[in-house]
């Protein structure tokens, strides 16, 4: 069967897999350095789910308070991410993201202004100083519209000079990737399939940027489109690589609830940067109550100091509306809990008592109009519903953090953005993803290319592979017994949402994972009704493999990590254990099971130790660890 | 709490196809999206449709429903009577691949033929100033979140697929006013790409775009028009022309010209490498105008003006149905041809000396 199925052959240098910020930044940085270089897209160009980033990219330029540096950045950065993050990332990400977004200007952005002329930054939860970069509530879609017009004028460029637009980039939209080919440990290429005709499609490249986004569709409730299905993670486990800090996964604490058409989707952060208030059924502003310890320096415990300090920052502690996603995610989970919620299960944000009408409409423009024409809210008059949804993953493709190449067993295979791990380690800062996906898609994009250059020989793709991979692409078509894959989907997505969801206990996630065992016995059998022309139920039936890998890395690394961090939150375990944040906790793939092992996190260099108060160490490190730290503090006394 | 509404969705591919009935659950709160995606779960697997965000940020789900193109995430079931039908079909003016899905190719096509942002030279990244009032004209083109819903309802092309080659469409004029108002985009000639390149003329300004935008885009009014508007001053009001080579951007005066700017400068003005790219009108200097009038054949002869053309009927060709062209007849008659032969002209070309 398999020799007589056509597949069209094409070869690149470097292949992306994701056409979001971060694959196209990486693919910007390929062609630019000479190769020949497609970016597959899973759907449209121009549609990935970048666009659905709202409140801006954090940059420590210093454009409306000159205090901020890379260095405060960083601190931020660690802080949100509680001391779990990889540090060299995040020591790049705030000594490059400002380069990025000026570089950005270059390819026609248009970010909204300060008075004298700079790029304009707002405040956002967890970051020291006014930091992002943004257009209004709309920066996602200024960003990928920039970078997709940016290659675009490359397409020109290639035009002018090669006399064709895909000469040396080409965007091959609507098409799904299903598997790597490897010859050996090495990376030969790409299998996978065109949405649109079905038709299959092999890329022969030595090197493959991964920039794939999250997971977000195992889960009931999400922020996330279709698309999130976790497949670069899958692909990387089965090429070989390997996954870390899978058991962080945010939920955005803000998602509405009301009407359920909309359940899900964002409000965007700065809804509360520019004054919303949190208040439960009884109308009380509750956050108060829940400020933790460490925050304790950092924000307000009452409210008339918590509202001078939208016009005063510097005499006052912020509003606790503004602690980290996790915190605030928690903090409504307990109330509703409580019986202080919503009927629709949420809390109520409220910025229509705060500001003027007309503010509202002009700080908030798109929220407005969101509300206004999707749910039929006046958020200019009534407060919005809502709740915590599944918004981001922060585990990812265990990478090494100057060149974005993946760890394990594999060569060629490089990954950027959401899908790689290790950057915001238990919990992503807002802003900092679109910071990311920039620095670190420049760095992949960029290293992929110098790692094609490097190799003596072309890796081949053996044939065999190639026909395994037609076959598993087939046989849901080819099955007329198995189960519709909507209602396995929907199956994944209660177990996941109702078990594995923002808070955890022992026994709901051994139970998690002998139902992830059922599922996969009965995603194996899964049958898609029709053919092969845009199907969507196929294509479903084919990520449900995916889905189903990366949820069981979830839910057997949360079930490992016994404390409570960032992202993920043990009932049986509530508190932080510095012993754990010593440990990354890494998924393999052996044979078709999920392998977990525990790995020490790299150690943080002095001087970046050294930017920290020995009293905000002391909350995160070890006695062992503290020792070290005063060891040093006292050489430099000396 | 659902209720049963009847459904009439269009399948098939290229090859054909028919609208078919459903009875669909539709709940409180619900969009045109939701239920197909119920479809999808139950009845109808494969049922193709394109979606993305479901939160009218990404532009994916465009469709016609009832007729009407809208995105289907932000059509409310509440919009409909509670026995009303709803029809939903794909995009008209694009081919189908099959079912709601349509291939929307032609965009993307001409979104490679629009010049990209040209980067102004010598200014290093991190020291691009603009002031916000200056953005804010371009920032409302760049809202647009491509559903290319103004460019299936645009007639020129929906029912005229041989106007596609010549016509870029309003998702295309809004990209070349976005980057002529760009107030750092070194490209000078926005317009007259937009005229002579994307086919503007044939817009007449209907406002179907405008109508059907999502994002609320004034289209038309602040992209379409403008753009026009600058198109027919520059190309045929001499004065227009010749302050446009005299003064650069941002120094035209107000009200009288400085004795810097004299006759003598002119050719070296416009000789420059540097952008000229007037936003203001002409000059009301009096030297300037008679040097423009120098050398006019006042007497020169000039058309007659003459009866609109008429069809076999004796009627004037008035719908687009039988005439012969999308867009409107040209207000100078349809026997006349631009360029103008040069003497046919009120016109003297500063540097006509020369020659």
């Amino acid at each position: 069967m398999t020799t007589t199925t056509r597949i069209e052959r094409h070869h690149y240098d470097v292949v992306v897999i994701g056409a979001g910020g971060a694959g196209l930044r990486a693919a910007i940085e390929a062609r630019l350095a000479g190769k020949k270089t497609a970016i597959i897209s899973k759907s449209l160009f121009g549609k990935a789910h970048t666009v659905m980033a709202e409140g801006g990219a954090a940059a420590a330029m210093g454009n409306v308070n000159s205090r901020d540096t890379w260095q405060v950045h960083f601190r931020d950065t660690m802080r949100g991410g509680k001391f779990l993050n990889n540090f060299r990332m995040a020591e790049l990400h705030a000594k490059e993201s400002p380069q990025r977004i000026w570089e950005l200007e270059t390819y026609g952005a248009l970010f909204d202004r300060t008075k004298d002329g700079k790029i304009s930054q707002r405040n956002f939860g967890g970051h020291e100083y006014p930091r992002l970069a943004h257009v209004g509530d709309r920066t996602g879609l200024e960003l990928i519209r920039t970078l997709q017009q940016k290659i675009v004028s490359l397409q020109q460029e290639d035009k002018r000079d090669h006399g064709s637009y895909d000469a040396r980039i080409k965007v091959f939209a609507e098409t799904t990737i299903t598997e790597l080919l490897l010859d050996g440990d090495r990376i030969a290429g790409a299998f996978g399939y065109y949405r649109e005709s079905g038709e299959f499609v092999l890329f022969e490249a030595p090197a493959v940027v991964l920039a794939t986004g999250g997971v977000g569709r195992s889960y009931k409730v999400t922020s996330n489109s279709w698309e999130y299905t976790g497949d670069g993670h899958a692909l990387a486990l089965r090429a070989g690589a390997t996954l870390i800090n899978m058991e962080f996964l945010q939920f955005h604490p803000t998602g509405m609830v009301w009407p359920p058409s909309v359940k899900g989707i964002l409000v965007t952060e700065s809804v509360r940067g520019d004054g919303g208030v949190l208040k439960n059924s009884d109308g009380k502003r509750f956050m108060f109550d829940y400020v933790p310890d460490v925050f304790r320096k950092q924000y307000a415990d009452n409210e008339a100091e918590a509202d001078r300090w939208y016009d005063d920052p510097d005499n006052n502690r912020r509003p606790p509306e503004l602690l980290p996603r996790d915190e605030v995610a928690r903090a409504i989970n307990s109330e509703v809990k409580a019986g202080r919620g919503t009927p629709a299960g949420g809390v109520y944000l409220d910025i229509a008592s705060r500001l003027p009408a007309e503010e509202i409409r002009r700080r908030l423009p798109s929220m407005y109009h969101q509300f206004k024409e999707l749910a039929d809210v006046d958020i200019t008059r009534e407060p919005m519903e809502v709740g915590p949804t599944c918004h981001y993953v922060m585990g990812g493709v265990e990478v090494d953090p100057d060149s974005g190449a993946a760890f394990g067993q594999v060569r060629g295979l490089f990954a950027a953005g959401e899908v790689s791990g290790g950057m915001h380690g238990s919990n992503r800062l807002g802003g900092n993803s679109l910071s990311d996906l920039l620095v670190f898609g420049k760095r992949a994009g960029g290293h992929a290319a110098s790692y094609a250059d490097g190799l003596a020989a072309r890796p081949r793709v053996p044939v065999a592979a190639v026909e395994a991979a037609v076959e598993t692409a087939l046989a849901p078509l080819q099955r007329d017994t198995g189960e519709n894959p909507y209602t396995l989907q929907q199956d994944l997505q209660a177990v996941m949402g109702d078990l594995v969801g923002i808070i955890r206990r022992e026994g709901e996630l051994v139970e998690a994972l002998s139902r992830l065992g059922e599922l996969r016995e009965r995603v194996a059998k899964v049958s898609a009704a029709g053919g092969r022309r845009y199907n969507p139920g196929w294509h479903l039936a084919l990520d449900l493999r995916n889905m189903l890998v990366v949820s069981e890395c979830t839910a057997k690394a949360a079930l490992e990590r016994q404390e409570s961090r960032g992202g993920h939150t043990r009932e049986d375990y509530p508190a932080m254990d510095p012993a754990w944040r010593r440990v990354n906790l890494v998924c393999s793939l052996d044979g078709d099971t999920v392998r977990l092992d525990r790995k020490p996190l790299p150690k943080m260099r002095p001087e970046l130790v050294a930017l920290f108060d020995r009293a905000e160490l002391a909350k995160y490190l070890t006695d062992e660890e503290l020792a070290e730290f005063d060891a040093l503090a006292e050489e430099a006394g000396k | 709490m659902g209720t049963k509404r009847q459904f009439r969705i269009w399948r098939g591919d290229e090859t054909g196809g028919d609208l078919q009935d459903y009875m669909v659950e539709v709940n409180e709160g619900e969009v045109v999206l939701d239920v197909i995606h119920r479809l999808q779960a139950t009845d109808a697997p494969d049922l193709a449709c394109r979606w993305n965000c479901k939160a009218g940020k990404c532009g994916s789900c465009s469709m016609e429903i009832n007729g009407k193109p809208k995105l289907g995430c932000m059509t409310r079931m509440s919009t409909f009577a509670e026995d009303e039908t709803i029809t939903v079909t794909p995009l008209r003016t694009f081919p189908v691949i099959r079912d709601l899905v349509t291939d929307v190719s032609f965009n993307y096509e001409k979104a490679r033929e629009t010049p990209a942002f040209a980067p102004p030279p010598g200014v290093a990244p991190g020291d691009y100033r603009m002031q916000q009032i200056d953005v804010e004209r371009s920032q409302e083109f760049r809202k647009c979140i491509e559903c290319f819903l103004c460019q299936t309802v645009c007639h020129v092309i929906r029912d005229h697929e041989e106007n596609k080659a010549a016509f870029a469409g309003p998702r295309y004029f809004i990209r070349a006013a976005e980057l002529d108002m760009h107030p750092l985009d070194a490209r000078t000639d926005r317009k007259e790409y937009a005229q002579a390149e994307q086919g503007l003329g044939y817009c007449n300004i209907t406002k179907c775009c405008t109508e059907v935008c999502p994002e609320h885009i004034k289209i038309t009014d602040n992209g379409i028009i403008p753009m026009k508007e600058r198109v027919v001053d520059r190309r045929y009001d001499p004065l227009v022309w010749l302050g446009s080579k005299i003064f650069r951007r941002g120094q035209v005066p107000q009200t009288i010209v400085t004795g810097e700017h004299s006759p003598g400068a002119v050719g070296a003005h416009a000789a420059g490498p540097a952008g000229v790219h007037s936003h203001a009108g002409g000059s009301h200097d009096a030297r300037a105008e008679t040097q423009a009038q120098q050398g006019v054949n006042w007497h020169r002869e000039v058309p007659k003006p003459t009866a609109p053309a008429v069809d076999a009927s004796g009627r004037m060709p008035l719908t687009e149905l039988t005439f012969d062209r999308a867009a409107a007849p040209s207000p100078f008659g349809d026997d006349v041809t631009f360029p103008l032969p040069p003497e046919h002209l009120n016109f003297a070309h500063p540097e006509q000396d020369k020659h």
